[in-house]
């Protein structure tokens, strides 16, 4: 379907480009600009004016991911050369590593936090989805709209009693408690996607599946499933970006055990001050996968962020 | 046509077929179906919502689980409706949901206008403009700060490389005329795309042949653009506020990383102030009535905007 009938002239279509490449050079800046600090002494971060030429480093890098200390002379003198290139690259400051940050830890919750409710999204959602998109389910609309409703409420309206209701139940700052609320968060998101990728498939397939003799259940997973497979994919994509990218109930349910990497990275301080590097070294590692995911998701992006209430 | 033949063989509706073969019946299997996610949300959202209810009514503090619990009825509501710091954070959650809405839509609708000129690698220039709405919101907060800083941070230096000021005489972050202002930029620069995609999907559903009518009727552009296009995006343009709008007015993760609330508290939007009285002064009820308040302010704002989006898109 074209949008307009006199296809755009050379002069407009020309205009159109250099408004759009010129808005996406300027929002893609920030990110450029915080990947290229990553690569940046913390010295050459911290520049005036902010330079755009510098000799990459991978010191911001080895920061993140460990601590460092600073020693005396006598003490440096006492612990011998540096062995490896990490080694020598904080010795320059007179400094030596102390062991791993928490930035690995905290990387790893985000991991398996966020592949954990995924999975358990998808399973609940692709049984609940189906049911809304093939079966008469009593007040189908009601319990529809009541699933979307759960995504309107703020965090932090419920975060007192789940804070309450998990230490009782000792779910307080575990993995399975953060798994069990990032999949009811993601829940609706799930159900409602999913219903859309269903609803598209026609319903003969599994007709005849259901002559051949197969089971409703047999021919939901041989027939349904296999023909699902990309709107699962891509709703699971989803729930793990927003899993991934959550805040609020992590800076609040959480303080160690199973802290996720966004309430962390701004808390990444230097030996002195903030050091810039090591957290924009910390963004970049947790942004790319998901800018990844977004230029894999393109076709899905629209459906995804609305619910399915939007199509392209 | 299978359908039909189905239909012809057996006689009867897919659903009975169903029943006749063996294992479960589509009933049964429905509710197994539907039952584990409702129960979950049952649990995970329900039942803290209802106990933030009853919470609201008390006098309880999360840190002080030993001390009597009292039922003080409507008094938190009541000093909550009567505190003037309330209303304040009220103002400038309404200032920043303005501003971004307006912002988002002019441009999120002029960047949707112009990709449908349908330019050569449109689609890749769409996509590095999407890119933003992906991140997490506190990582991004947390590096625009650094953006943000005079002197050393790349806004000031362009800013003032544009018109000429000096990047360190201002602080966005830092002033409280500007901290506003610094929210409003960087929710912004996250979603406008998002708008821009839901007009897009607008704009390409528009059929052409609406146009080539018009085109016939001899209606100038100008009017094409006032009469078809506007009114036909408007549904999709609504829908996006929606969304907008429900999402700002619960904003929290990118302003906490980004300003905190501060300077003072000018940038205090009512999550952040919440999230104050429920974790750091630790008045348990006097909060939960506060969560109350906002989430009927929101599901009711939200009720009567879908009856106006409604009526529109039934128009």
């Amino acid at each position: 379907m074209s949008y307009s009938v006199t296809e755009p002239s050379r002069r407009q279509k020309w205009f159109a480009g250099i408004l759009v490449v010129g808005y996406a050079l300027i929002t893609i800046l920030p990110l450029v600009w915080i990947i290229a600090t990553s690569f940046k002494s913390p010295s050459d971060a911290i520049a005036y004016p902010p330079k755009t030429f510098f000799t990459p480093t991978v010191e911001g890098y080895v920061n993140v991911f460990t601590t460092r200390t600073r020693l005396t002379e006598e003490q440096l003198q006492a612990v011998g050369e540096p062995q490896t290139w990490y080694d020598k690259l904080v010795r320059k400051d007179g400094l030596v590593i102390s062991g791993p940050s928490r930035f690995a830890e905290r990387f790893t919750n985000s991991v398996i936090i966020g592949f954990g409710s995924t999975v358990l999204c998808i399973v609940l959602g692709t049984a609940a989805a189906y049911a809304f998109s093939r079966f008469k389910v009593p007040l189908k609309d009601d319990l529809l709209f009541f699933i979307l409703s759960t995504r309107m409420m703020p965090p932090i309206a419920v975060a007192i009693p789940i804070f309450l209701m998990f230490r009782s139940l000792g779910l307080n700052d575990t993995h399975a408690g953060m798994i069990l609320l990032y999949t009811a968060v993601n829940l609706s998101l799930s159900v409602w996607l999913l219903k859309g990728f269903i609803d598209e498939i026609p319903v003969e397939y599994e007709e005849a599946a259901l002559i051949d003799g197969y089971t409703r259940f047999q021919a939901f997973y041989k027939v349904v499933l296999p023909q699902a497979a990309t709107g699962i994919a891509s709703t699971a994509i989803f729930c793990l970006i927003f899993a991934w990218n959550e805040y609020a109930f992590a800076v609040l349910l959480t303080s160690g055990n199973a802290q996720t990497a966004p309430p962390f990275i701004p808390t990444i301080i230097g030996v002195s001050g903030q050091d810039w590097p090591a957290v924009a070294a910390g963004a970049t590692l947790f942004l790319v996968p998901v800018m990844v995911f977004t230029i894999l998701l393109r076709k899905h992006l629209l459906r995804g962020i609305t619910f399915g209430a939007v199509r392209k | 046509m299978l359908k039909s033949t189905v239909d012809r063989v057996a006689g009867a509706t897919p659903h009975a077929i169903a029943k006749r073969v063996r294992g479960l019946s589509d009933r049964s299997l429905a509710w197994l179906f539907v039952a584990p996610s409702i129960v979950l949300l049952l649990a995970v959202n329900i039942f803290p919502l209802i106990w933030t209810v009853r919470l609201s009514f008390t006098n309880f503090r999360v840190n002080r689980p030993n001390a009597e619990v009292e039922f003080v009825g409507l008094k938190n509501y009541l000093s909550i409706l009567s505190d003037k710091d309330i209303w304040l954070t009220m103002q400038a959650t309404a200032h920043f949901l303005i501003w971004t809405i307006v912002l988002q839509v002019l441009i999120g609708f002029s960047l949707a206008y112009l990709i449908n000129k349908k330019f050569r690698g449109n689609d890749l220039w769409t996509t590095i403009i999407v890119l933003p709405m992906m991140l997490s919101p506190a990582v991004v907060g947390n590096f625009w700060t650094f953006l943000y800083q005079p002197q050393i941070g790349l806004f000031n230096y362009a800013v003032g490389f544009l018109t000429g000021a000096d990047p360190s005489s201002f602080s966005m972050i830092g002033d409280v005329s500007l901290a506003p202002w610094a929210i409003i930029i960087v929710d912004t620069w996250m979603w406008t795309p998002f708008v821009m995609l839901i007009c897009l999907a607008g704009l390409r559903s528009i059929p052409s042949s609406i146009y080539e009518a018009a085109e016939c009727d001899r209606a100038s552009k100008w009017r094409q653009f006032w009469t078809i296009t506007i009114p036909l995006v408007l549904p999709f343009l609504m829908l996006a506020v929606l969304f907008r709008g429900i999402e700002n007015f619960k904003m929290f993760d990118l302003v906490v990383q980004l300003t905190g609330g501060g300077p003072g508290s000018i940038t205090e939007l009512t999550s952040i102030n919440l999230k104050r009285e429920a974790f750091e002064k630790w008045r348990t009820g006097y909060a939960s009535a506060y969560a109350v308040i906002l989430f009927v302010t929101v599901f009711g704002l939200a009720s009567i905007y879908v009856k106006a989006l409604n009526k529109v898109k039934q128009r």
